[in-house]
């Protein structure tokens, strides 16, 4: 079993006006195996929390730690951490012009695994899962996500969620903008991911609709910048219910 | 003249940062070397002339291509200045003088390239005289540079595929061109591909040199020619080349410049139609490095009917001072009905510092085409992509080569000679080992 551990974590982004601080103590443990879903209003700070895990230059680290099994990840590059297991399904996947779907995942799983994979199995692999993600074939020669709808964008990140097998997975808004059958099908594999064993989850969402289909094990809500309640599965319910707005009115002034 | 820039993308950010002195909105900007006055490239080519069907520029031979002076006498074009149109953009000091011959005892006497040569059977290299009959088929110089280097040659080296020769990608000309040092140099090349003739020649261009050189493309009816030009000099070199490009009915050119060494590079290839039904494709291939100044500049005239042209100019830059300019000017005149024209020009932006001028022109003297556009784009390397990419594992610098990579091999892929593919690849790959890439 691995575990994620992140405390009292506190991140800043440079803005015109200064130095804003985002995240204002967060802690939170993840171990392979659990899902969990991290949810609140926009502006909370959970696709900050997603982002600094990954490594994102943009966000400053101002104190806390994040370690994985006790490695310390904030020391990391952004591909060392990827190599070292965390994978963040990105919520607006950028394109890239000139590279090819079939390279870019062949040279991310070359990295990933430290050598390249068997060409055989690999391209068979590649295929089974393009296919149970309703991805036409054609797109394994188009350049990565140039000129995907966001349903397809999406389901290439999670194909690559499928294809790396990363320890912990960071599914960053996934289900934003996505139809209800596309949403089903990312659903089916992110499910298929976590039911292979051995993954950890963190789902940031802002709707509850995706629980539906993924069922978290921690519901966490996030509220300017830290978790203001915790919860199993059943906090998902009540949010569906009643939103957040019992929380922004225990939170004034700050936003 | 007609300066249609509506699909020119241009990065904000690139723009916002502070080393673009006196950029404009409309991405025009003189050589800063050269001095900052008098109007951008002739009065008639600043009013544009959108919608004016009479504002050709007629009398105004700056303002269209099709006025342009063109000459083989150096005496008939004034001195430049680097306010021209045609100029503008080239830091003329660093011309050592190419610009300059005739004028306070400059010469152009250095010794010419040495021509090194490798054919198959059946295709015919030879060197022959000024007096030539085969020399000044193809064009006419149209500029100072090419006229200087057209007056002063000494001898010249003619490629000839005979009629019907039917050469493929395995067995290609090569004419390795050595250059011979920094004293000013002319040089003069014919390649000629007779009726129905198929083959690749490949012009590659090596060592230290500054050099003028015209090179005469000429293909006759039906013939199927690709020619490529390989620009790897030593880093001390200048090399102004003006490609005069003739193509025959029913011929197709297959043309390809490769930019990658050299101080100064200033390609200037000139396609035009003496018969109807025939296709040129044109492929550039630039990577402009720290201090690095290369300069592409294209013309295609269809003046024949039923003709196509398509333009593929791709470049990466890196390093500071690094400046590419490409140029694309296509002429439809009233007589080339059915024309189809498509020319295409990105850059990809790797470090700060650099500088892509990117200008398609259209001139449309016609309704009756088939169809004509331009496209260009100069982006930045993007830090997101990075990004992406890094979080899928992937190191930063095997990251950037793949992105720079997938941008250049579009081009490299049209070559079509796999022996020349390999080198190529490999060439981009050591300019990003070279950079800070």
């Amino acid at each position: 079993m691995s575990t994620l551990e992140i405390k009292d974590l506190h991140v800043s982004i440079e803005t015109e006006q200064g130095t804003k601080p985002i995240l204002k103590g967060v802690s939170l443990t993840i171990n392979t195996g659990e899902t969990h879903a991290i949810m609140g209003p926009n502006g909370s700070g959970k696709s900050t929390l997603a982002s600094t895990i990954a490594g994102h230059p943009r966000y400053l680290v101002v104190g806390g730690s994040i370690t994985l099994d006790g490695e310390d990840v904030l020391a990391m590059s952004v591909d060392k951490r990827a190599r070292a297991g965390l994978f963040l399904a990105m919520q607006y996947p950028v394109e890239i012009p000139g590279v090819t779907m079939t390279n870019f995942l062949r040279t991310a799983k070359t990295a990933i695994d430290g050598e390249a994979p068997k060409l055989r199995t690999w391209t068979k692999d590649v295929k089974a899962a393009m296919a149970q993600l309703r991805i036409e074939p054609e797109f394994a020669e188009r350049n990565v996500n140039e000129g995907f709808s966001g349903g397809e964008k999406k389901r290439h990140e999670i194909l690559q969620l499928e294809l790396l097998k990363p320890k912990f997975a960071i599914l960053d808004e996934t289900d934003s903008g996505l139809d209800v059958d596309a949403l089903k099908v990312v659903s089916e594999g992110v499910n298929r991911s976590i039911e292979a064993g051995g993954l950890g989850t963190l789902l940031i969402t802002h709707y509850t609709r995706i629980l539906r289909y993924i069922k978290p094990d921690f519901v966490h809500v996030f509220i300017d910048g830290h978790i203001a309640e915790q919860g199993g599965s059943e906090l998902a319910d009540r949010l569906e219910d009643e939103g957040y707005d019992r929380y922004l009115a225990a939170a004034p002034a700050s936003a | 003249m007609t300066e249609l820039t509506e699909e020119k993308v241009a990065d904000e950010k690139v723009w916002s940062q502070g080393f673009i002195k006196g950029m404009t909105e409309e991405g025009e900007q003189l050589s800063e070397i050269n001095p900052e006055t008098g109007p951008l490239g002739g009065s008639a080519a600043k009013a544009h002339s959108h919608g004016d069907s009479h504002g050709g520029g007629v009398g105004i031979p700056d303002s269209s291509r099709a006025g342009r002076l063109t000459s083989y006498k150096m005496a008939d074009f004034p001195l430049i200045t680097g306010r021209e149109e045609d100029w503008r953009f080239t830091p003329l000091k660093r011309l050592r003088g190419l610009d300059r011959v005739g004028v306070k005892g400059q010469e152009i006497n250095g010794a010419p390239p040495s021509v090194e040569v490798s054919s198959p059977d059946g295709v015919i290299v030879e060197t022959v005289g000024r007096s030539d009959a085969r020399i000044g088929r193809a064009g006419i110089p149209e500029d100072r540079v090419s006229a200087a280097a057209w007056e002063h040659f000494a001898e010249a080296t003619v490629v000839t595929l005979p009629a019907e020769y039917a050469g493929t990608s395995e067995n290609v000309t090569t004419l390795t061109l050595t250059g011979q040092g920094v004293s000013p140099a002319a040089s003069h090349i014919v390649v000629h591909a007779k009726k129905f003739a198929t083959g690749v020649v490949v012009l590659d261009h090596r060592g230290t040199a500054v050099l003028s050189e015209n090179v005469e493309i000429l293909v006759e009816d039906g013939a199927n020619l690709t020619v490529v030009s390989i620009q790897d000099w030593n880093d001390d070199s200048v090399h102004a080349s003006a490609h005069h490009i003739l193509v025959g009915r029913d011929a197709k050119v297959n043309h390809v410049v490769i930019n990658l060494g050299g101080d100064l590079l200033r390609t200037t290839p000139s396609a035009r139609y003496s018969g109807t039904g025939a296709e040129v494709e044109m492929y550039g291939l630039y990577f402009a490095d720290a201090g690095q100044h290369l300069e592409q500049r294209l013309f295609v005239d269809h003046a024949t009917n039923n003709c196509k042209s398509r333009v593929v100019y791709k470049g990466a830059l890196q390093g500071d001072g690094a400046h590419a300019v490409w140029i694309g000017d296509v002429l439809i005149r009233k007589q080339a009905e059915g024309t189809d024209t498509y020319e295409m020009n990105r850059n990809l932006i790797l470090t700060q510092g650099a500088r892509a001028d990117s200008v398609p022109n259209l001139e449309i003297e016609t309704g009756m085409i088939k169809g004509a556009g331009h496209a260009s784009a100069t982006g930045r390397f993007d830090d997101e992509q990075l990004f992406y990419l890094q979080a899928r594992g992937i190191p930063e610098d095997v990251a950037r080569r793949l992105v720079v990579r997938g941008f250049l091999n579009e081009v490299i892929q049209h070559i079509k000679v796999p022996a020349l593919e390999k080198r190529l690849r490999d060439a981009v790959e050591r300019e990003l080992a070279a950079g800070t890439v």
